[in-house]
């Protein structure tokens, strides 16, 4: 490719082309990037709000059954079936899906390779549009007769089909509405992010010179667009089923559920990560600048994730191991999945050997980005449990499961979340984060994280299923009901720690330190913008000369080497 | 390329690939259309063989046909070709793990209740079935 | 038409931008119509009762309605070769030919489904007719959206403005045109 000699001028350097926007353009109608990745991020913030209020109203149920909930009132059966089901559902497709790969993905990606915007601006705000829509209607939902959905995030027919089995026949197909448009959101996002990323790349820039959380997010956006088709179909299906008439998931007349779990499931596994990878491109981000290492194999860890991305859709069978599939298939599934942990394994030792031997700073993002390592080595070790379908044929549907994926989901969605925003937020706001209530936060954050779960590892032992809204109905159970007591009391102790990085954010949003254009003296090419960086993000924009984790170089006076400076 | 935001109006069209060569549009079209006729053709001839390939063989054939030399894959880079392919593997793949539980009527311990007490769905659905019948 | 930004000109994955995201788009689409036609070739193979039901679709319709997507294709492809010309005017007008192709498949597949529906061939009047309604409505949506797109583009084309965008909406086309090539033999040949 002949590049042009002359550095390239985004739009906005040749003198004023257009006026200062109107309120509206700036932020309602932007075509930016960054206020785009502000849009996606803020309300993804604000759904984990809502998603972590149902779960403070469902645990405090569990803890003490039959009590009026503050703020909330009597947690009934079918409120609590929908409290769960929502609460699960909004953290994957509206908490953990805009925060780190629409809001991550649209500040950095443009950043990160060199340019001055998504290749399709429009489309970009159209898809946050949408996104936007999608929150409406899942909201409007919950003030309709009958409440917000009552089927379990996974909405298995004919529970999910029929309003007289699930009591939320209005709720159920406005459910199925609002997850659709977030699909649809996310694949035109998928499209802008990963044409933007094949074919934007600044000058210089060579495959391996992308940093790594671009490849992850690149990737998850890849993995989305390729399984989400079937549940497309389905969540089609399963509409007309609910509102039409149709059979497809009804085997009275003809159709068949477990085609739905199929169809779901396909989609569901790749799922989990299209979510993981942006958390775990961002932890290499900070702590190759944290330990002022270069990432211990960049190419080994590429092709893993490579790897590991075709695998995950030879996996999903394992959420069916008990639904009654051909036992056969559930040997081929076993098999598959205790083989995928091994790639992820092998990156968390990449970055256990990035580490070693660094000169390690425990900063607040860095203390986020170890505890990811740490807590998700837990969730996926859990995993193996499920995935050989021997012992999962106990474990499915108990609390075993489910803290299983809180121990790979909250790494995911919240500690990933709070890594990235502790990280980049000197350059998304040009201020810089109070260290000392980041520090609280984080601690108030993670040793009430490990309360919670860890007890419901054993009352999922112990016997306690899924989805049950009053275990004290079990004679049996009820030795394990202190269990579920610790656990609502540390989900309280760590709400209460969560207004400390609230008041962290906005504070210094607007009366933090004022940031310079590379506070952590990192490589990649956002530090080298303005903080926070104008439309179009550089006067001119950079060539690259190197890799990004050029740390520690021998015989150089820095400790960091900027990708894109000459010498 | 051009590195300059100034875009005129009048776009260039850059090009990428040479069009030297292009098959015959036209030709193109007249024999799919040939092979419509023989696809549609096919089933009269009664044999069950002939008429799956005369409609899914010459499908094949066709979409072929469209994707080479309308939408110019060979033409593009190869990776496009291989992403398409992945896409089509991967739905072979939902088949492989889908088709032993859905096609199925009855297991071990359970049946399908409405597909009918011998196998699949061979008469409508039956009148009156209770959905979720025998446990 | 705002500056576009540098992002979009640049190609460091060899083709222009346009040309990569509709294949992404495409790569998206295949999934989705890949899920709904494995669904039914499921459902197709284990009852018996779908050979019955199929019966009464109307090859003939099914054939001429192909027979137009295919004949549409060909003006689609021969309005990129225009554009490629530099013809905006005919690049427009073999694009009008093309929606005119979609139109009227969307209009012989309306005058179909109404006297099936009259026969009482509805959605719900067995799993077989389901499906039909369903992967044949779902392929109409995106005819009609093509449709709609293409005249977006034809009216700039006409103009000799945005000539690249010919050969997208092309490919686009033709891939719709591809699903209808396997839903034609799937529902109105195999019997």
């Amino acid at each position: 490719m002949a590049e042009s000699v002359h550095p390239a001028q985004p739009h906005g350097a040749h003198g004023a082309t257009h006026a200062e926007p109107s309120f509206f353009n700036k932020y309602l109608f932007s075509t930016d990037h960054k206020m785009i990745a502000m849009q996606y991020m803020f309300t993804g913030m604000a759904m984990a709000l809502v998603a972590g209020f149902m779960a403070y109203a469902f645990r405090m149920q569990l803890a003490f059954p039959g009590m009026t909930v503050p703020f909330y009132g009597l947690v009934t059966p079918n409120k609590y079936n929908s409290l769960v089901t929502n609460h699960g559902a909004i953290m994957i497709f509206w908490v953990a899906m805009p925060v780190l790969l629409a809001g991550f993905g649209n500040f950095l990606i443009p950043l990160m390779i060199g340019c001055d915007d998504m290749v399709f601006p429009k489309l970009n705000r159209l898809s946050y549009q949408i996104f936007l829509l999608s929150v409406l209607v899942l909201v409007a939902s919950f003030v309709v007769p009958g409440g917000g959905f009552a089927g379990a995030w996974t909405s298995y027919p004919p529970l999910s089909a029929q309003g007289k089995f699930s009591l939320t026949p209005l709720g159920s197909s406005m459910w199925l509405m609002a997850v659709a448009l977030e699909f649809v959101a996310f694949l035109m996002g998928g499209i802008n992010f990963v044409t933007t990323a094949m074919n934007s790349r600044a000058p210089g820039m060579k495959m391996y010179d992308v940093p790594i959380v671009v490849w992850m997010i690149v990737v998850a956006s890849i993995l989305f667009m390729a399984s989400v088709g079937p549940l497309i179909a389905g969540a089609i299906m399963l509409f007309m089923d609910q509102n039409l008439g149709t059979a497809f998931f009804d085997p009275s007349r003809g159709g068949d559920p477990i085609l739905w779990q199929h169809l779901f499931w396909f989609f569901g596994h790749p799922e989990v990560y299209v979510v993981l990878l942006p958390a775990i491109g961002i932890t290499a981000e900070i702590i190759t600048t944290f330990s002022r290492k270069k990432l211990f194999a960049y190419k080994t860890v590429l092709y893993t994730v490579f790897g590991t991305g075709v695998l995950s859709f030879t996996v999903w069978a394992h959420h069916q191991f008990i639904a009654g599939i051909d036992p056969r298939m559930a040997n081929v599934f076993t098999i598959t999945t205790l083989l995928i942990s091994i790639p992820i394994a092998e990156m968390m030792f990449v970055y256990i050997a990035t580490l070693y031997g660094g000169s390690i700073t425990l900063t607040t993002p860095m203390l986020w980005g170890l505890s990811f390592i740490a807590e998700f080595l837990i969730g996926g070790v859990t995993g193996i449990f499920l995935g050989a379908s021997g012992t999962d044929i106990y474990f499915h549907d108990t609390y075993f499961v489910l803290a299983h994926f809180h121990y790979t989901f909250f790494p995911i969605a919240i500690i990933g979340t709070f890594a990235g925003i502790t990280y980049w937020f000197p350059k998304m706001f040009g201020r810089m984060m109070n260290e000392t209530l980041g520090k609280l936060h984080f601690w108030g954050t993670i040793v009430p994280f490990n309360f919670i779960f860890i007890p419901l590892f054993i009352v999922g032992m112990g016997g306690e299923h899924r989805r049950i809204y009053d275990f004290t109905n079990f004679p049996e159970l009820v030795p394990l009901q202190k269990y579920n007591v610790i656990a609502t009391v540390s989900l309280l102790v760590m709400l209460a720690f969560q207004p400390l990085f609230l008041i962290n954010f906005f504070r210094s949003m607007f009366s933090g330190r004022k940031a310079e254009k590379n506070p952590w003296k990192a490589n990649t090419l956002e530090w080298t913008a303005e903080s926070p960086p104008p439309h179009g993000n550089w006067p001119e924009l950079p060539t690259v000369y190197r890799g990004p984790y050029e740390f520690s170089v021998p015989g150089r006076e820095l400790d960091y080497w900027p990708q894109n400076s000459p010498n | 390329m051009n590195e300059h935001a100034h875009h005129t109006p009048h776009d260039e069209m850059p090009a990428y690939e040479a069009h030297t060569h292009h098959p015959n549009y036209v030709k193109i079209w007249a024999i799919l259309s040939s092979l419509l006729v023989v696809s549609v053709a096919g089933p009269f001839l009664g044999i069950r063989a002939v008429t799956l390939i005369t409609a899914f063989g010459i499908a094949v054939v066709k979409a072929y046909m469209v994707v080479k030399n309308f939408m110019h894959l060979n033409v593009a880079p190869r990776f496009v070709a291989y992403m398409v392919a992945t896409m089509l593997v991967f739905m072979l793949l939902f088949f492989a793990g889908t088709s032993p539980d859905v096609m199925k009527a009855h297991g071990t311990d359970w049946m399908k209740v409405g597909w009918g007490p011998h196998g699949a769905l061979t008469s409508g659905p039956p009148a009156g079935a209770e959905p979720g019948g025998e446990h | 038409m705002s500056a576009r930004p540098i992002a979009t000109t640049r190609s460091t994955a060899g083709m222009p931008t346009g040309r990569l995201a509709v294949w992404w788009v495409i790569a998206s689409e295949i999934v989705i119509f890949g899920g709904i036609i494995s669904s039914y070739v499921m459902f197709r193979l284990s009852h018996d009762v779908f050979t019955a039901e199929a019966a009464h679709t109307n090859t003939w319709i099914g054939a001429f309605n192909t027979f137009v997507l295919l004949t549409s294709s060909l003006f689609a492809v021969l309005g990129h070769k225009a554009a490629e010309d530099g013809d905006g005017r005919k690049a427009a007008n073999m694009l009008y030919l093309t929606s005119l192709g979609g139109l009227t498949f969307l209009v012989v597949k309306s005058f179909e489904w109404t006297h099936e529906i009259r026969e009482g061939f509805t959605i719900t009047a067995g799993p077989f007719w389901s499906f039909y309604y369903t992967a044949c409505g779902l392929h109409a949506l995106h005819v009609l959206g093509g449709v709609v797109i293409m005249l977006i583009v034809a009216a700039s084309a006409r103009k000799e403005l945005e000539l690249h965008r010919v050969e997208l909406i092309g490919i686009y086309w033709h891939f719709v045109d591809v699903v209808w090539i396997f839903l034609f033999p799937l529902l109105y040949i195999a019997k």
